[in-house]
């Protein structure tokens, strides 16, 4: 561990205390945050630069199984993005889809030091893990994907709540995971049975289980909140990317009552218009709701133009996405679990539903009254690599460049957005810390990350002050990760093991007992083979539930 | 005055030497191309280390030498003449934009690979992937000519887009396959499965072929444009006889499975 550090001179932003661009010292010692240290200890000068916490990304895919799919079906990508090794790096390669070294190395040169990959199936958490070792300097973590279920959707059609509540604490356990996912809940089931089926309404029962997505939806809001779990479910809502999909989003978060939910990558579910025809604006809509309705959060899941790559648990849509593109693609199905699908993609400004989906994401962030529950993300790589967040943030915090930018996509989409009304909002640096940091942390339950107060984690991120705010977030001049000085002078000089973060809700073991003979009859993997081992844990950190913080 | 590099020692492995263009030579005396950076496996190299230099400052460069192992020669070229009088590996020529490169004796795979322009001729044969687009490309040759004056391999213009690929013997398997745009004359036979794939373009051959069956059987006619190209073809020095000029030529279109725009025309007598 490195010697006691004192950052001086440095404009702090730290929103989850209240710290808003003062000119104060940092201490840190012991890869902590510190209220004070002796005078000599060793100093780095900040003058002229901007302090935040690391970055955290609340929603991304970056390893595991449909991750590597990924990369291997796109040796294109990645012969024009070498990444080399160097003295302290190791080679890798770039593109929509990094490989592990290369993701946590170009993670950490933007000043993030925390991501979430959003969506693992269950049995892809050994490969996750392995992968997630193999991701420096990042602390990270994984959702499980659990909204197609067989077994916990057959619970639910007997309506053992109970039981059901326990099998997914037992789930999460056995996996390491962080968080629960529900992606297209209840519809992948039915297209993995019958030819281009899917769930369209979120109240049309699904024949296999006799139950509805709201059901599906209900029944984890209220599991999950009642576990504790550090961060809610975490959801992507059924009809993602079909026209007239927002009634569908706001019945979603209905279906919450009032509890704590996540709504993954809103933009794609902001959408009017009719279905099959072009998209119209709801952006404004679904702002205004979860303006109104604090026990939502969101991450937004902007559309940079450019290359992308979509890879989703949401196997018919990305069905879609295949017949619109004609692009070479991947579909599997997780046994009895979930489905995947990728295909490469590329965002073009002339495009009327491209440029469409880009300014919806812009209402959204410039319609959103709270800071706090909104989080920037571009749903990596599926509306475009975490590498564009700067350019995000410079069209979030300049108004002129974001005309510019407006001028030069399809204007009859612009037309049909409230853009057209030149939205006056630029967002502030405190703003900026809240929706990339203080803002994620909070909604992920992290009680150490996403601030700079006493006890924090020491993952600073140290910028210089630009007028170019995407010069000035492409490359922080400092980058601390557990106060270790990991990028110096714009340059990474040091490797560093992340952490992985994860929970361990408990729950009744009689649920093995349940879950067991379902292995038996239909898993392709022994029931005592299926839970993830501890040796796959390597550095580590179990954070605790709400329950096990208050006792 | 004109740059003449001649191999002095052979590489034990594959030289990777991205920098032997006429175009980057150009700008520097015999000093500077000698100490050039090449990959000479995994270990960084300099062209003086295989290559005796004489001359500088030309857009006129000239490689002596059996070069079967050195690869990636030319790559990103936009202007100027090289000749290479000896065998050249693999990557010939990779995304060339412009100028002109001879090779007077054989050529590994992968020549032209997604060129936008330029030409390449190549005396002796050259290996497979002619003028094709990298695997998880979906494009190949984009411009440009290639003229092979003995056999080429599998897979030629996978992926082409436009330009031409000329041949005077044999193709290998496949040839075309998946080929959006462009135009393939082999004198000689064409491989097996020629065509698979093909959205749009021309595949010719001087000789029969056995067509897949997504093709369709059109007609027996003389393409009038044929015969400008093969008049073209033979200013080359590619073996084109009187009778191929004014011959007729059978007429088949497909591939079905795809857009089913493109045309095979095998001659007919």
């Amino acid at each position: 561990m490195s010697s006691p550090l004192r950052i001086i001179n440095g404009r702090v932003f730290d929103p989850a205390n209240g710290v808003d661009g003062e000119v104060r010292d940092l201490c840190i010692r012991d890869g902590r945050i510190v209220d004070q240290l002796p005078a000599q200890a060793r100093q780095l000068d900040a003058h002229g630069m901007v302090i935040m916490p690391g970055g955290v990304d609340i929603h991304c895919h970056i390893a595991g199984p449909k991750v590597n799919l990924a990369r291997k079906m796109q040796p294109e990508d990645h012969r024009h993005d070498v990444v080399p090794s160097t003295a302290v790096t190791r080679s890798g390669t770039g593109g929509t889809v990094p490989s592990t070294f290369a993701t946590g190395y170009r993670y950490a040169t933007l000043g993030y030091t925390t991501a979430m990959d959003a969506a693992v199936p269950p049995l892809g958490a050994r490969h996750t893990l392995e992968e997630f070792h193999d991701t420096p300097i990042i602390d990270k973590g994984f959702y499980i994907v659990l909204g197609n279920n067989i077994f916990l959707n057959q619970l639910l059609k007997e309506k053992r709540h109970e039981e059901f509540r326990e099998a997914v604490a037992w789930w999460i356990s056995a996996t390491k995971a962080y968080a629960a996912k529900l992606v297209n809940p209840g519809g992948d089931e039915p297209w993995k049975g019958r030819r281009n089926s899917n769930v369209s309404d979120i109240d049309a029962n699904i024949p296999e289980f006799d139950i509805t997505p709201r059901q599906i939806i209900n029944a984890f809001v209220h599991a999950v909140n009642d576990l504790g779990l550090p961060h809610p479910p975490h959801i992507h809502c059924n009809n993602l990317g079909h026209s007239g999909n927002f009634r569908t989003t706001i019945e979603t978060m209905k279906a919450a009552e009032g509890r704590r939910l996540h709504m993954a990558h809103i933009q794609f579910h902001s959408y009017g218009g009719e279905l099959g025809k072009n998209p119209k604006s709801k952006g404004p809509e679904i702002a205004r709701y979860i303006n109104e309705n604090e026990n939502i959060t969101c991450d937004v899941g902007q559309v940079m133009f450019g290359k992308a790559t979509v890879m989703t648990g949401d196997a018919p849509a990305a069905y879609v996405l295949r017949k619109i593109t004609g692009n070479k693609w991947v579909n599997s199905d997780v046994e009895c679990e979930s489905g995947c699908g990728i295909v490469p993609f590329s965002y073009q400004e002339h495009i009327y539903t491209h440029a469409m989906q880009w300014a919806i994401g812009l209402e959204l962030f410039l319609l959103s009254k709270d800071p706090w529950r909104i989080v920037l993300s571009t749903d990596h790589p599926n509306g475009g690599s975490f590498m564009s967040y700067p350019r995000l943030i410079k069209l979030l915090m300049d108004r002129e460049f974001r005309k510019q930018e407006i001028a030069r996509v399809n204007q009859k989409a612009i037309r049909n957005t409230v853009l057209l009304d030149d939205l006056e909002r630029e967002y502030t640096l405190n703003e900026i810390a809240i929706i990339t940091r203080a803002g994620p942390a909070r909604a992920l339950g992290l009680v150490n990350k996403g601030h700079l107060g006493s006890g924090a984690d020491a993952d600073i991120t140290i910028y210089d002050e630009l007028e170019d705010k995407e010069e000035m977030f492409s490359s922080p001049r400092y980058v601390l990760k557990d106060g270790e000085l990991i990028i110096d002078d714009h340059e990474i000089r040091q490797d560093h093991e992340g952490r992985l973060l994860h929970v361990a809700p408990a729950y009744d073991e009689d649920i093995e007992q349940q879950i067991k003979p379902f292995f038996d009859k239909y898993y392709s993997i022994e029931f005592g083979n299926y839970a993830v081992g501890d040796e796959y844990l390597h550095r580590h950190q179990t954070v605790p539930t709400l329950g096990e913080r208050q006792s | 005055m004109s740059v003449t590099l001649t191999l002095h020692t052979q590489p034990e492995v594959p030289l990777e030497a991205e920098c032997l263009s006429p175009d980057r030579l150009a700008t520097l005396d015999q000093a500077g191309i000698a100490a050039l950076p090449v990959l000479h496996g995994n270990r960084n190299m300099t062209v003086g280390d295989f290559f005796s230099v004489d001359g500088g400052k030309d857009l006129t460069v000239r490689i002596i030498g059996d070069l079967g192992r050195v690869k990636h020669v030319a790559t990103g070229m936009s202007g100027g003449h090289l000749i290479i009088d000896g065998n050249i590996g693999s990557h010939l020529g990779l995304g060339m934009s412009g100028g002109e490169i001879t090779v007077t004796g054989h050529a590994g795979d992968w020549v032209g690979p997604e060129m936008g322009g330029g030409r390449i001729v190549v005396r002796g044969d050259a290996g497979h992937m002619v003028g094709s687009a990298y695997r998880g490309s979906k494009v190949g040759m984009r411009g440009g000519e290639i003229i092979v004056h003995g056999r080429i391999g599998n897979e030629a213009g996978n992926g082409m887009r436009r330009g031409m690929i000329a041949v005077a013997a044999d193709s290998g398997d496949f040839t075309g396959v998946n080929m959006i745009a462009g135009s393939i004359f082999v004198l000689g036979r064409l491989g097996a499965r020629s065509g698979a794939g093909m959205k749009r373009g021309t595949i010719v051959s001087l000789h029969d072929a056995e067509v897949l069956p997504t093709y369709s059987y059109a007609a027996c006619y003389h393409p009038v444009f044929l015969r400008h190209y093969l008049l073209r073809l033979r200013q080359l020095g590619l073996p084109v006889e009187e009778a191929h000029l004014g011959g007729r030529y059978r007429r088949w279109s497909g591939d079905s499975v795809e857009l089913n725009r493109g045309e095979i025309l095998l001659f007919a007598g």
